[in-house]
Order: structure tokens, then C-alpha cells, then sequence
């Protein structure tokens, strides 16, 4: 059962961004509604005002010098059919064929889903392996959040209170890279996400990024697991995966809870790595 | 609940082939718009989190959960639940294969299980058992019916494409 609450519907951003600004707290932005809308019903959360952004038409993926910039409000149905993603960001595609199901798909917003900051979402993980870039705007001021600094706790972001996201920009990946994103699970969200993104030159990993999410409060870069790959052969990053998923299971954060225990989504971790290396680098 | 609170959205839509025209308020749902105030009973609340499906309309044609959508959202749109399928008292084919191969045993998920495979073939007429896997994932049986579920939608998908 929902409370009762009222509707406001900006016809532009800064608009958008004025009301946040004025009801601070007592307002919230609505878009697909498919994690809000439950904590609302739940009870977990209470807004006296919804500020439906859906005819701010932030939906296009294009091309954009050399990244792929997506407007906040695309679906994830309309991204895991976007043309322009397959060509350039099928591990993206993949990943959002595989978020939630069908209905959820239809509805949720890869903006919405990334803002909310459920700490067992895909998206984020796989974002920050891509070194995407998350378009704040207030008023009309812009300015551009790395993904690793967006996702700061559960339910949290750096997000101001009267900034919305509007777009995401991933950089267009460098020819002979691989992109791989993993998870497993037993209930219906994730207990464990990984991703690799690679690119390999003359036998060499001349770039390795890893991430990893859904164990712990929110997705992280693994800086650490990412020198062990880094700069070195093939061969030589290959040997090197075990003690890379040590070190990312580690950086997980993973907590006990019904998703599994720490110990657990830690071994886990260091499979998906593991695996996700391997995927990544028979695309290179 | 102060006055300053309500607020009425007035929308109109197609609810299975008949235009409506009604104001809602904006935290009113779908499901319960559909169901208590114009008579619809097909879909069902079950979860209430968007997991079992037992809720699922086809607004536009896709599927979503009726349970945790606003109902100001269908405002010029075309939904369908169950009760619209036949056309003039004429069975739609899943609905004919559901009946002969069995694809329900109580009948709790069934409206959301026909409607979620009747986007499934119209996006993808020649699905693989695979795919229709993939894309019912989110429509749960208690009964646990899946294997005659899946014979029937197939059954439906090859009956459609004669």
C-alpha cells in the first residue's frame, strides 16, 4: 500500500533541479519506480512528493566523440536492444539481458537503478571496469562523477540532493580489448559480480581494470588485483589470477547475510575473476 | 491528510480495447485501479516486488507488474489484461494450448504466464525452448508446472506461425 503523495512533472533539467532544491528531503526523483516504488510501499521510505522526470526525453544512446553517452532515463529493455551498444558495449547488453526479468526490464531506468544504489545492482560493477563517467547537471551547471566515486555506500551516492543524473558516458574501448562481467547468485539479485576489462597489445595486458560488487555495501575498483595484470604478459597475468581474486575478494567488502557468508562471496569473488579474465581475454 | 495533499491526475487509456477516461490519484496502482475500480480481476497480486509475475499486463504491448506500476503512467496508452484476449468469445491460441497440454494446474499465475508468453511471440514468433526460458524467467508456478507451461507456449508459437 502506497501513501498518498503528490506529483510534480518539470518540462526541463533545471527545472527538475529547482524543485529537488526547493522541498529538499520531503521530495524524491521518480522515474522508473521499480526499486523506489517498493521501499515505498514497504514503508521503508515516505516522500510527500514524487518529481517524475520521464518528460525530461533523457533516453537516447549515442555516439559521442569517442565515448557512448546514455541518457539517464533508458530503460534497461531498451539498452539490452540497442544497436549501437551491441557494436560497442555487447558485455553492457549482456549484462542488462540479465538484469531482473522482463517486467523489471520494461520499466527500470539504468539512471534510476545506478541513483538508488541497491548494493546487489549490476550495473555499477560493470561501469566502473568501463571507466564510465556519470553526467551530474544542476541548474545549468555540469559536472562529470567517475563511476567508482558515484557509488560511495549501500543506498548511497555523491549525488547532491538538487543534481540529477542525466547521462552516462562509457569510453568507446580500445581495439583488441575484452570486457567481461560475471555474477552468481542463488536468490533473485546477485550475491557476487565481477568485471574485467582488458586490452592486450603484442602479448602484453597494457591495461587491466577490475571491479567487483553485489558483496559488499557498493561495487569497487580493485586497484590492487588490477597491478597484478597490469603491464604484464599474457602468460605471466594468467599465473597471476588466483592471487588477483584473493586480493578482489578481499576489496569486496563481502558481509555475511542470506546472500551467503563473507568467506564464501570472498571464494567466489576469485572464481568470477578468474573466469571473467579468461573471457575477456579470448576477445582480445 | 491535508487538502493540499490530494491530487487528482485525470487520464485516459484503452483498458483491452475500450477507451476509459478516470482521475486517479498519483499514488493509486495499476493493479488496484484495474481491479477494484474497473472490474478486471485477472491480474493477481501475489509478491508485490515485480518477482512472481501473477500481476503481469501488457501496457503497449510489453509486459510489466501492475503491482508496482503508478497508474497515471498508462495515460494515453493500450493495456491488456486476461479478460481482453479473446477476440469475440474466441479463445487466443495460447489460451487454446494452455486448456489442451495442460499449462495450469490451479491457476494463480496463468493471466500473467499467457501475457507475458503473448509479448514473448510477438517479438519473437520461432523462439528457442532457451529463449522462452530466459524471457518467462520472471513469471513463477507454485504448482510448479514449467514443463507443460513451456509445451504449451511452444505448442501456442507453432499453431501462430501456421
Amino acid at each position: 500500500m502506497l501513501r498518498r503523495f503528490r506529483l510534480e512533472e518539470p518540462g526541463s533539467v533545471s527545472e527538475a533541479t529547482e524543485l529537488l532544491g526547493r522541498f529538499g528531503e520531503s521530495a524524491k526523483v521518480y522515474a522508473g519506480g521499480t526499486e523506489l516504488l517498493l521501499a515505498m510501499k514497504e514503508g521503508l521510505v515516505q516522500y510527500e512528493r514524487l518529481v517524475n522526470i520521464k518528460k525530461l526525453r533523457l533516453n537516447e544512446v549515442a555516439r559521442d566523440n569517442g565515448a557512448i553517452r546514455i541518457g539517464a532515463l533508458c530503460t534497461h529493455h531498451q539498452l539490452e536492444q540497442s544497436a549501437l551498444l551491441q557494436q560497442t558495449l555487447p558485455a553492457l547488453v549482456k549484462l542488462e539481458n540479465n538484469v531482473a526479468n522482463v517486467r523489471v526490464r520494461q520499466a527500470g531506468t539504468l539512471g534510476g537503478n545506478l541513483c538508488f544504489a541497491e548494493p546487489h545492482a549490476d550495473p555499477g560493477t560493470l561501469l566502473m571496469a568501463l571507466d564510465a563517467k556519470m553526467i551530474a547537471e544542476k541548474g545549468g551547471s555540469k559536472r562529470a562523477i567517475a563511476a567508482q566515486d558515484f557509488l560511495v555506500d549501500a543506498y548511497e551516492t555523491s549525488l547532491g540532493a538538487d543534481e540529477l543524473l542525466t547521462a552516462i558516458e562509457v569510453p568507446v574501448p580500445a581495439p583488441r580489448s575484452g570486457i567481461a562481467y560475471l555474477k552468481f547468485g542463488y536468490l533473485e539479485r546477485p550475491s557476487v559480480g565481477v568485471a574485467v576489462a582488458i586490452t592486450v597489445n603484442g602479448g602484453t595486458v597494457s591495461q587491466a581494470r577490475v571491479a567487483v560488487g553485489c558483496a559488499g555495501p557498493a561495487p569497487k575498483r580493485v586497484a590492487e588485483a588490477e597491478a597484478l595484470l597490469q603491464g604484464k604478459s599474457t602468460d605471466e597475468a594468467t599465473r597471476n589470477l588466483a592471487r588477483a581474486g584473493e586480493i578482489a575478494g578481499k576489496a569486496s567488502q563481502a558481509i555475511s547475510d542470506l546472500h551467503g557468508s563473507q568467506d564464501y562471496k570472498e571464494h567466489i569473488v576469485g572464481v568470477l575473476l578468474k573466469r571473467a579474465f579468461q573471457a575477456a581475454l579470448a576477445q582480445c | 491528510m491535508s487538502k493540499a495533499m490530494s491530487q487528482t491526475i485525470p487520464i485516459s487509456f484503452t483498458l483491452n480495447g475500450r477507451l476509459q477516461e478516470l482521475e486517479v490519484e498519483p499514488h493509486e496502482l495499476l493493479l488496484d485501479v484495474v481491479r477494484d475500480r474497473l472490474g478486471m480481476t485477472g491480474a493477481k497480486r501475489s509478491c508485490d516486488v515485480q518477482v512472481c509475475g501473477a500481476c503481469t499486463i501488457l501496457v503497449d504491448g510489453r509486459p510489466l507488474s501492475a503491482c508496482t506500476t503508478l497508474a497515471f503512467e498508462v495515460r494515453g496508452k493500450s493495456v491488456l489484461t486476461i479478460e481482453g484476449l479473446a477476440d469475440d468469445g474466441k479463445l487466443h491460441p495460447l489460451q487454446e494450448a494452455f486448456i489442451e497440454h495442460g499449462g495450469f494446474q490451479c491457476g494463480f499465475c496463468t493471466p500473467g504466464m499467457i501475457l507475458a508468453s503473448k509479448a514473448l511471440l510477438d517479438e519473437n514468433p520461432s523462439p528457442t525452448e532457451e529463449y522462452l526460458k530466459h524471457f518467462m524467467h520472471g513469471n513463477i508456478c507454485r504448482c510448479t508446472g514449467y514443463k507443460k507451461i513451456i509445451e504449451s507456449i511452444m505448442a501456442a508459437a507453432k499453431k501462430m506461425r501456421a
